[in-house]
């Protein structure tokens, strides 16, 4: 997990008093092949999707998403969280073939 | 569209706007961890009570609580806003365990699973959807008292999603 992951991560009002909530807005890279689809030879063009997005608050699971191929190219997540402490949020994203995309952001909470 | 963006409750807020970056760790071992259920065939996909039913375990599921907004008319069922806000205290002994999204008409039912505790504050998702033609979307919610809540929606898409072809274009 390099932290060239981070380069894309708004780095705005990253900063929220302690209890509360936040929004979170998580947006990823990705084709979401639903595996429906036959490419120019006729074969289908097989399944990859991201199937789970998970969102962890200084090391503890917050939120998390199982995904299906009904959800659109380019996943875009939008969820909240209660502000408890000054740390790292974490997203992970991972696809069928057990590719994992990864991110982070840092909070201070006061 | 702008009411998926501009959220009151949220003075801060972290966009993370992440590109598809090629050193995506690779997760050997447990890729093959996690299942789902796929039933049946391709073409034989549950109908909309049943993945409903699935998702409840046979539970009652009853009309109300939950906000589930989505444009009536869609000209582009590939990425269709929508957003769920469920009427809870997200207290720890009263939240939000999960929110569901299902579909009609789509080759599969599910759409997706969001899973929340009390440490969101908030019951609200929002997400991005594929409808591959009009039809009727479900938002469904499970309490932590073991409760089911629902809300139907009914959407005319203009453009389909999922059945275009690559070879054509």
């Amino acid at each position: 997990m390099s932290p060239s992951h981070d380069a894309r991560a708004d780095q705005r009002t990253k900063t929220a008093a302690r209890g509360e909530i936040i929004e979170i807005r998580a947006l990823v890279a990705h084709p979401m092949e639903t595996g429906y689809r036959e490419g120019p030879n006729g074969a289908v063009i097989p399944r990859n999707i991201i199937k789970r997005f998970v969102c962890k608050y200084a090391g503890e699971e917050v939120f998390a998403a199982e995904l299906f191929p009904a959800i659109a190219a380019n996943p875009y997540i939008a969820f909240t969280t209660v502000a408890t402490t000054t740390g790292t949020l974490t997203f992970e994203w991972i696809d069928d073939q057990g590719e994992v995309q990864a991110a982070s952001a840092e909070i201070t909470v006061t | 569209m702008s009411k998926y963006f501009d959220d009151s409750a949220s003075s801060a807020e972290i966009f993370l706007r992440h590109t598809l970056n090629r050193r995506e760790l690779l997760l050997r071992g447990t890729a093959g961890i996690i299942a789902f259920a796929i039933p049946l065939g391709a073409h034989a996909r549950p109908t909309l009570d049943e993945a409903i039913r699935s998702f409840t375990g046979g539970a009652e599921v009853r009309t109300g609580r939950v906000k589930f907004e989505i444009s009536p008319l869609v000209e582009n069922g590939n990425a269709v806003p929508v957003s769920v806000d469920v009427e809870s205290p997200m207290t720890a002994v009263d939240h939000v365990r999960r929110i569901a999204l299902f579909n009609e008409k789509n080759p599969q039912a599910d759409v997706a699973i969001f899973h929340l505790s009390a440490r969101a504050g908030r019951a609200r998702i929002a997400t991005r959807i594929r409808l591959a033609t009009s039809q009727v979307v479900v938002a469904a919610a499970e309490m932590s008292d073991g409760s089911f809540w629902m809300s139907k929606a009914s959407v005319i898409v203009t453009l389909a999603a999922c059945i275009e072809d690559v070879s054509k274009s």
